[in-house]
């Protein structure tokens, strides 16, 4: 202001400017609202608390602590141990009990209900969706169609080690690639798949030779997916009579599996999720109508 | 005669063509290829546009500084960013609702690698931030810095090198994303070769910037310069430290930042908030500081205030960082500190937005009459709201609601629609007429209707967000009565679906609104009634009637 003294007063507001102007803009000379500054004043006056009782300084080596010896991870052990604890009494229950005592047991099952269905949304329902309705490749768990069985025991069996999933003790079977290895022409595959076709009630194609088609499945698949095609669930063969095929129920989609079969992986959960949770799945899953 | 500048830009580009054609010829990787031919194209463009401009302008040698006694204002570079500002808006907003589509019908992503979600967010953030948000700031800050100086940027290629530079970083950033080329890093996601040049760039728009405060005729520096200036400083800071990379090799995209660890999420989020700080908050306070009294015709409100709020934000901005990072593995003391000062940041940040509302004390009527007005305070409004937000989200009991939900998104686009976007459509309002020599705006009535458009559009878009932040954040930390999380990541995901739907068409209505706008610019440029003589505002303040 020094170097302009005639005193320039803005005639709206009465306000005296600082008596600069800038390509015609000008500023007021207000003093700084009080509520602002007051406002400001006991922000930082709240932040000076915060850091009495909270860690919130450096130092050379560590950092102010804080008066309460407050610690957010101390915080989050002790909220985890707790939540751990609460489920200990049912938890160590339903480890200790045998799967169908948990079905049978209400108290049991409940928990176990709780437990399988907040598990199973975050690991199971990537695959078997969220419904447990499956898509092409997963399975559909809510049908009565059980490539491993669908017992308590089978299903837990599955959960606890998986299918093709590398570990020692999981599930392996493995439908042959006739088609890319081979082992059948492109016009057995046409035959069999056929016969397959007719056998489930799909119209097999217009002059399939399905006289050819039954003797191929006799020599080649009856051996796992059995004389009446209903499967063995101890090798994983599925059942063709079955209205839910994992890979599409169609002719073109029998005659891609022949070819050249997708084998699936589930994973094992051992070691991924406690016990008390595996079993509880297990019921869960059992528990959706279509369990043996 | 060739200046000294010319033939050291000259020089310098042409090196640089040499030198992209070398990496181009000698790496593997197609992106690399890609760019450094980009590379070797603008800067070899670059040597013929100098040489094309000495062998065609009538005068050689330096420019005058002034004409008939009025500074001799060098406005191409400003008119080519404000061009470029509303290229690129539009372009980011496209994408934005592209990926808001996205995220509530997946099919959207065609399963291409360069349509997917994760490819296509840097690049609506980008284009957003840097390649909108940038020229807009890049343009108005040559513009305000000129006037309110009285002098003529320095230099004859620098500013234009500044502009054009700046636009090649946006085209090497942009493309990158979409075929893959990322350093990982949100907000600043480029690869090293184009960090690099970004400095360079950088360095000369700070010079630019100086030079013509260094060459001021007035004897104080205007408010907006303190702004624009803090921008300018602190974004060279912040952009150098968070991308120190050492290169596995100069034929090669890949690079390895020398943070490690912790430190590394520390300064990527001291970068990221003052990104917010400094390039959204300090450089569009510079816009605010210009183009609200201007409009308004009337002085600002408070110098006083104008001091304080100025260093008390520049000073506890810096602080702020951590709180992107609580409930991590960051230590407690830092994430302590860093909400602190995001609370003590709540009044400096609010002294801009008492500063540009009380500005208008005396000409409230104007905002019946003037869209453009009503855009530039609606927008000083939605700050105030972002920064209170802001402060009360970084408060750790509230953050462990919101943090990692779409309330995080609502805050941010109701600062960057409402605030950045609404302050930079106004400045672009204001400035088209004035660059063009033009009377007015084409029509007022278009201005208008953009502004409710775009405002029901943001509406829509942050109540969306915040219904389904708030709801989401409530979700994932509900528990039954027997101790088991009560929804599944994925019930949350289908519970926001109706929220993301609004969401995508609020982000359309306002690239609806600024697609009006394009049009409404375009007219004013091409039909609009010439202005008199004397064009630009000269600005005789209402209140010395």
């Amino acid at each position: 202001m020094s170097d302009n003294h005639k005193k320039d007063v803005d005639h709206i507001s009465g306000v005296e400017t600082t008596g600069h102007e800038w390509d015609g803009l000008k500023e007021l000379n207000n003093p700084l609202p009080k509520w602002w500054l007051n406002v400001f004043y006991l922000c930082i006056l709240w932040a000076v608390g915060y850091w009495v009782i909270y860690p919130s300084w450096p130092l050379i080596s560590g950092y102010t602590s804080g008066v309460m010896g407050y610690s957010q991870r101390a915080d989050a052990r002790a909220a985890y141990e707790e939540g751990i604890a609460a489920r200990a009494e049912f938890a160590d229950k339903i480890v200790a009990a045998d799967l169908s005592e948990i079905e049978s047991t209400p108290t049991l099952l409940e928990f176990a209900q709780a437990n399988g269905a907040a598990a199973f949304g975050d690991n199971c329902a990537p695959c078997h969706g969220s419904g447990a309705t499956g898509a092409e490749g997963f399975p559909n768990l809510q049908d009565d169609t059980w490539i491993w069985g669908g017992t308590l025991e089978d299903i837990h069996t599955t959960l606890l080690y998986g299918i093709r999933s590398g570990h020692d003790e999981a599930r392996v079977g493995e439908m042959p690639a006739f088609g890319r290895d081979e082992l059948l022409s492109r016009e057995e595959i046409t035959q069999v798949a056929n016969f397959v076709a007719s056998k489930t009630g799909l119209e097999p194609e217009a002059g399939a030779d399905l006289a050819a088609g039954e003797t191929l499945y006799a020599d080649n698949c009856a051996a796992c997916h059995g004389e009446d095609l209903t499967g063995m669930q101890e090798v994983g063969a599925p059942s063709l009579m079955s209205a839910n095929y994992l890979y599409g129920k169609s002719v073109a989609a029998i005659k891609a599996q022949v070819t050249n079969p997708r084998n699936g992986v589930m994973p094992a959960w051992t070691g991924r999720l406690d016990e008390a949770t595996i079993k509880s799945l297990a019921v869960y899953v059992h528990s959706f109508g279509g369990g043996q | 005669m060739v200046t000294l500048e010319e033939g050291l830009f000259a020089g310098f580009l042409a090196l640089l063509t040499f030198a992209c054609l070398i990496v181009a010829g000698k790496t593997h990787e197609g992106v690399m290829t890609f760019h450094a031919l980009i590379g070797a194209l603008a800067a070899g463009a670059g040597v013929f546009m100098i040489f094309n401009s000495y062998f065609n302008s009538d005068t050689s040698g330096p420019v005058p500084q002034e004409i008939d006694g009025k500074p001799n204002y060098n406005m191409g570079p400003v008119k080519f960013g404000t061009v470029a500002a509303m290229f690129w808006g539009i372009a980011g907003f496209l994408v934005g609702l592209i990926i808001a589509l996205q995220l509530a019908f997946p099919a959207l992503n065609f399963d291409l690698p360069w349509t997917n979600f994760g490819r296509l967010r840097p690049l609506h953030t980008s284009a957003v931030i840097f390649a909108f948000g940038g020229n807009v700031l890049l343009a108005t800050s040559f513009y305000v810095v000129q006037r309110t100086c009285r002098a003529r940027l320095p230099g004859k290629v620098m500013p234009w090198f500044v502009m054009l530079g700046y636009n090649v970083f946006i085209v090497i950033a942009g493309t990158g994303y979409l075929l893959g080329a990322t350093q990982g890093k949100e907000y600043a996601e480029p690869e090293w070769y184009a960090d690099l040049w970004l400095t360079i760039v950088w360095v000369f728009y700070l010079l630019t910037f100086l030079g013509t405060l260094w060459k001021r005729k007035e004897p104080h520096i205007y408010v907006a310069n303190w702004f624009y200036l803090a921008f300018i400083v602190t974004i060279a800071v912040l952009h150098i430290t968070n991308n120190l990379t050492i290169p596995v090799s100069v034929f090669g995209l890949k690079s390895y930042i020398v943070w490690s660890g912790v430190q590394d999420a520390m300064v990527q989020w001291w970068y990221g908030h003052n990104a917010v700080g400094f390039f959204l908050t300090a450089g569009f306070l510079a816009i605010m500081y210009y183009f609200v009294p201007k409009r308004a015709e009337r002085p600002v409100y408070s110098y006083r205030l104008s001091i304080v709020h100025f260093w008390a934000l520049i000073f506890i901005y810096i602080w702020a960082g951590p709180h992107h990072l609580h409930y991590t593995a960051l230590p407690q003391w830092a994430s302590t500190l860093g909400a602190t000062f995001s609370v003590i940041l709540w009044m400096p940040s609010w002294g801009g937005m008492i500063n540009g509302l009380m500005t208008l004390s005396g000409a409230w009527d104007k905002l019946r009459t003037d869209p453009v007005l009503r855009m530039l305070v609606v927008s000083v409004a939605f700050y105030g709201m972002s920064t209170f937000e802001g402060p009360l989200m970084s408060v750790r009991a509230v953050n462990s609601l919101s943090h990692y939900t779409d309330w995080t998104i609502g805050h941010v686009h109701s600062g960057a629609l409402g605030w950045v976007g609404y302050i930079s459509f106004g400045a672009l309002y204001c400035l088209v007429p004035w660059l063009w020599n033009k009377k007015s705006l084409y029509s007022l009535k278009l201005v208008n209707l953009h502004f409710w458009v775009s405002t029901i559009g943001i509406v829509l878009y942050i109540t969306a967000m915040w219904v389904s932040g708030i709801m989401q954040g409530l979700m994932w930390r509900a528990y039954d009565s027997l101790g088991f999380l009560e929804y599944s990541f994925i019930e949350t995901v289908e519970a926001m679906f109706p929220f993301y739907v609004i969401r995508a068409l609020g982000g359309g209505l306002f690239l609806l609104g600024a697609l009006i706008m394009a049009y409404n610019l375009w007219m004013t440029v091409k039909a609009g009634e010439p202005a008199e003589a004397e064009a630009p505002a000269t600005g005789t303040l209402a209140a010395a009637e």
